[in-house]
């Protein structure tokens, strides 16, 4: 039976963890090798890399750490951040990166997401939403690190990106992202059955209980969380088994 | 050595570090003689049937691929490469493969998501020295949209369930398929290759 999945993020910036709230106050958090070769031993099922500094100068150094994580883990793990073009992606892949995940440049050049899926098949190229609710209680997409409303409408972008080739999608709930108060349940909801592709739900997680309602309320078939499982506040061992011990079937 | 045919364009690296890890000796390489003097091959594969088969006609590689199977060198076909060793593919068309085992690759089908993607059991069907140490119900990592639909039982070694049994390691004496990746499935999957590396030694 197939798994669901958990997946530690880790945001790099300068070729380190690091770790802020909204996508402020950064804080230093560990070494990427480090704090990968950590999740490969404790069981997670997938790691994702998010380069934050994402600017053209960086990004040799940002590839040197996936080539170096590559090296020391065996376990698949999704680059996100600074994807500008096909090249980029090929040279992600290239350094050992088992799919790029693609976000606000999806939404200003869709195209990306099909030329993509037909270069490197649909498997290696995820569709990364930000929404928010708005006034109305439809979900926006967001770009540029949450700042800019973009008036697309998140289920129809998330349907739109499938029908362009993306294999997977990862909603991240831009309000309850870093408040550990739980998942967004409705948004997640929303997409899961809308979409006949993976969805990763993101945005929100601070407890066992938290992530177990994301994966059978909303359907979602993984769980991405940050600090929670840098800082140890989840430990994964114990996560899989009160996964295990709810019904919900995991990699152990 | 290990010639790991680099015909692609995806995440081969990861391979080549994994077989590293468990004391292998790898290339990757697209020139015939290295292939040739290799005592076994892999074929990775990500991507499209029709696309992956066009690059191994245009490095000339098809017809050596078949001559070293022929020849009993172990060869070892991982996700779209192990699909590719068989005669055909229903993917977008219908695409002639290489041939060395029977049967053919259709679209996943049933009320499941598509692509598979993630961890998924392993139930064994016969006894093969690729299952050493690897325990029945062991998870693999697989990310496909396509699966073998037809083929020969006597050469299924291990299934996965997903809308269906997929067939997830197939075995005719030296050749091999993977449906999963290996390098990509934690201890499990780098017992796997270890397993493959008793066949070549």
């Amino acid at each position: 039976m197939l798994a669901k999945r958990i997946i530690p993020c880790m945001d790099v910036d300068k070729g380190r963890v690091v770790k802020g709230h909204k996508f402020q106050n950064i804080q230093d958090v560990a070494d990427p090798v480090d704090l990968a070769k950590r999740y490969n031993q404790s069981g997670a099922d997938e790691l994702v890399f998010y380069d934050i500094t994402a600017s053209n100068e960086n990004r040799p150094l940002f590839l040197e750490v996936v080539e170096k994580v590559a090296a020391e883990i065996a376990i698949p793990f999704t680059v996100g951040g600074g994807i500008r073009s096909i090249e980029d992606i090929y040279q992600t892949l290239r350094s050992g990166a088992d799919k790029v995940s693609i976000n606000s440049l999806a939404v200003k050049n869709p195209d990306l997401i099909r030329e993509a899926a037909l270069k490197f098949g649909s498997q290696c190229i995820v569709l990364s939403i930000d929404a928010k609710q708005m006034d109305s209680g439809k979900w926006h997409i967001f770009i540029k690190g949450g700042r800019e409303d973009t008036g697309i409408d998140a289920v129809a972008w998330a349907k739109e990106g499938e029908r362009l080739g993306a294999g997977e999608i990862v909603v991240n709930a831009i309000d309850t992202d870093g408040d550990k108060n739980g998942y967004n349940l409705e948004l997640t909801k929303a997409i899961t059955s809308h979409v006949n592709i993976p969805v990763v739900a993101s945005g929100g997680a601070g407890s066992k209980t938290h992530i177990s309602e994301v994966l059978t309320k909303a359907d979602a078939d993984a769980a991405l969380a940050a600090s929670v499982f840098h800082y140890n506040d989840i430990n994964i061992p114990e996560l899989k088994t009160y996964l295990d011990q709810n019904g919900i079937p995991v990699r152990r | 050595m290990i010639a790991i045919i680099d015909y692609g364009t995806g995440n081969i690296k990861s391979l080549q570090f994994a077989l590293t890890s468990i004391g292998l000796d790898a290339k990757l390489t697209t020139d015939a003689s290295v292939i040739h003097d290799s005592d076994g091959i892999i074929l990775p594969g990500v991507g499209a049937f029709r696309d992956a088969m066009e690059s191994l006609r245009n490095l000339n590689l098809t017809e050596l691929l078949q001559q070293e199977a022929a020849a009993g060198k172990p060869l070892l076909g991982i996700c779209l490469g192990m699909q590719l060793l068989f005669d055909k593919s229903y993917e977008d068309g219908e695409w002639r493969g290489l041939g060395l085992l029977q049967g053919s690759a259709d679209r996943i089908s049933g009320e499941v998501k598509v692509p598979h993607m993630g961890w998924n059991t392993l139930t064994h069907h016969q006894e093969s020295s690729l299952l050493n140490d690897i325990p029945d119900e062991s998870y693999v990592y697989f990310v496909h949209s396509y699966a073998v639909r037809s083929y020969p039982q006597q050469q299924l070694v291990s299934s996965t369930d997903y809308g269906g049994l997929i067939p997830a390691i197939v075995q005719k004496d030296n050749l091999i398929g993977m449906q999963f990746h290996p390098e990509k499935s934690g201890e499990i999957g780098l017992q796997l290759l270890k397993n493959v590396g008793g066949m070549i030694a």
